[in-house]
């Protein structure tokens, strides 16, 4: 027990240490550049403590639980026994099926890591606050965490058959940008930016864990250069999905309102 | 945590309040407990059923999952209490200053500084020194290694830094974000083709790391706060996009990295 609260407390020490430039800089430009009363003080800086205090917590507690957990299995499922490899294989990229475990296993890890994502959250209660109520917070996480679980089951995918990285990618920013040219404008900003929040204190690890196992198994696949990128695939696809979602709910309110006799109260 | 909350609803007697305390938290622990029952159940999954293995040390695994509840709710009660009015606050003091350069220089040292620190940049930066090693790319000693990784990390925050001025230059101006985008994804693409082939997978994945959790509502506060000061600048279509800039640019820099090196 006593063990089990003194590294609960060195996870606290280790959080307030990455913390303490970003509370350095906002201090400093409050107090000499703004100079102004912050309202409800001592709420601000409550909150500030518990979000350390949350932290340090989910930190503790991921790297007690799922992290030994979820990279164990990541290893498992790309060990050699595991996929079947004997040694003798001629011809990884015609034999991609036998990976169907992993495909399945990215994809869930992707979409439920993505779900319990804190930046996420973050953003998902600010969108909501913003769009008075337009976006629903759930319907956006669910949106991200789809396009995440799509985008690191297809980045296994590149690294199981070695094809290049930027091949997808590029391939992808068109998608992205014809995406945006059909999407309601309001939807476009937060879509951007839900590619960068998806991946965070929770994917990252996994992730890795995941592109590491598979790229030191499969013959011909180098961890150092191939291990790399699975990353952007979990922040590309979700620009999509989200502008996805708001296309298909803008679709469905079109469809409501042309049944419905009453015009549209945009 | 009473007091923070008997902040917010003084007007509730105590009875009342005890009552809404208590349905508060209780709302959010099920929030967050709704939160991870899928990585709980992805994993109970593929360990049990698909490689038939039993859940080894279930006591500490208890305990952290028991540590993740409690940490993902007091993360955001904190969050709504505390760095969301940070965010705001300050935006709206900035634009009441009306000082755009001062405004541009905490916008920089916001994107810097919490990036040159953040853990998930310092391990991929050892990694990439690795990959430079290995690849013949710089000497395959320690001091190179390390001068190295703290290049691509500096090069990086520099980066971040820059994105968040860009971005907070587009809300004050209300320029459309997609055109700023496409010209970084046309600065990628050209950068891909020059780049060696060997920082493309890291500079690629640079972008993603460099967002920390407390960064993210941090700087959405910030840019949603700019943008609802400004007469003119409609919070969800300007207000949100900093993050977006954050994630692209250090691509292109990275990849600056490479080559230079």
């Amino acid at each position: 027990m006593t063990e089990y609260l003194a590294s609960l407390g060195s996870s606290f020490v280790t959080t307030i240490d990455d913390v303490l430039p970003i509370i350095g800089i906002l201090a400093g430009f409050q107090v000499l550049v703004l100079r102004r009363r912050i309202p409800n003080f001592k709420g601000v800086l409550l909150g500030v403590f518990l979000v350390l205090l949350g932290l340090a917590f989910f930190l503790e507690g991921l790297e007690r639980a799922l992290f030994p957990l979820g990279k164990l299995m990541a290893e498992q499922l790309t060990a050699p026994e595991f996929l079947g490899l004997t040694g003798a294989e001629v011809n990884i990229a015609e034999h991609w099926q036998d990976y169907v475990w992993v495909y399945l296993f990215a994809f869930a890890i992707g979409f439920s890591t993505t779900i319990a994502e804190p930046s996420l959250i973050a953003v998902a209660i600010k969108a909501h606050q913003v769009s008075a109520g337009a976006i629903r917070p759930w319907g956006l996480r669910i949106a991200v965490a789809i396009g995440a679980a799509v985008g690191i089951s297809l980045g296994t995918h590149r690294i199981v058959t070695g094809t290049p990285l930027h091949y997808y990618i590029i391939t992808g920013y068109v998608l992205v940008l014809i995406q945006t040219w059909f999407a309601p404008r309001s939807i476009i900003a937060l879509a951007y930016d839900s590619g960068g929040v998806t991946t965070s204190t929770v994917t990252v690890p996994l992730v890795a864990a995941l592109g590491l196992g598979l790229s030191s198994n499969i013959p011909g696949r180098n961890p150092l250069l191939d291990g790399f990128g699975l990353i952007a695939f979990t922040c590309l696809f979700p620009m999509m999905s989200v502008m996805g979602y708001a296309q298909l709910s803008e679709w469905n309110a079109k469809r409501a309102s042309r049944t419905e006799p009453e015009p549209p109260g945009d | 945590m009473s007091h923070a909350l008997l902040t917010g609803t003084r007007r509730f007697d105590s009875g009342e309040l005890m009552k809404s305390l208590a349905t508060q938290l209780l709302k959010s622990l099920t929030d967050s407990v709704r939160d991870l029952l899928p990585i709980i159940g992805v994993i109970g999954f593929f360990q049990l059923l698909v490689l038939g293995q039993p859940i080894p040390n279930l006591l500490e695994l208890l305990w952290g999952t028991f540590l993740v509840v409690l940490g993902l709710t007091l993360f955001v009660q904190g969050l709504k209490l505390g760095l969301f009015p940070i965010g705001e606050t300050m935006a709206w003091d900035f634009a009441a200053k009306g000082s755009l350069l001062w405004l541009l220089l905490f916008a920089f040292a916001l994107g810097f500084g919490t990036t040159v620190a953040e853990p998930a940049l310092i391990a991929v930066a050892e990694e990439a020194a690795e990959v430079a090693a290995v690849g013949g790319m710089i000497e395959n000693t320690e001091s190179a290694r390390e001068d190295y990784g703290e290049g691509l990390r500096y090069t990086v925050a520099l980066s971040v830094g820059l994105a968040i001025v860009l971005g907070v230059l587009r809300i004050l101006r209300g320029w459309p974000i997609q055109y700023l985008i496409v010209g970084g994804y046309i600065g990628v693409v050209i950068m891909t083709a020059v780049a060696p082939k060997e920082i493309i997978g890291i500079a690629y994945d640079s972008g993603g790391v460099t967002t920390s959790t407390i960064t993210v509502p941090l700087v959405t506060a910030l840019g949603v706060g700019l943008a609802s000061s400004i007469e003119g600048r409609n919070p969800m279509i300007d207000g949100f996009g900093l993050i977006a800039f954050a994630s692209l640019t250090p691509m292109i820099f990275v990849m600056g990295y490479g080559m230079i090196l």
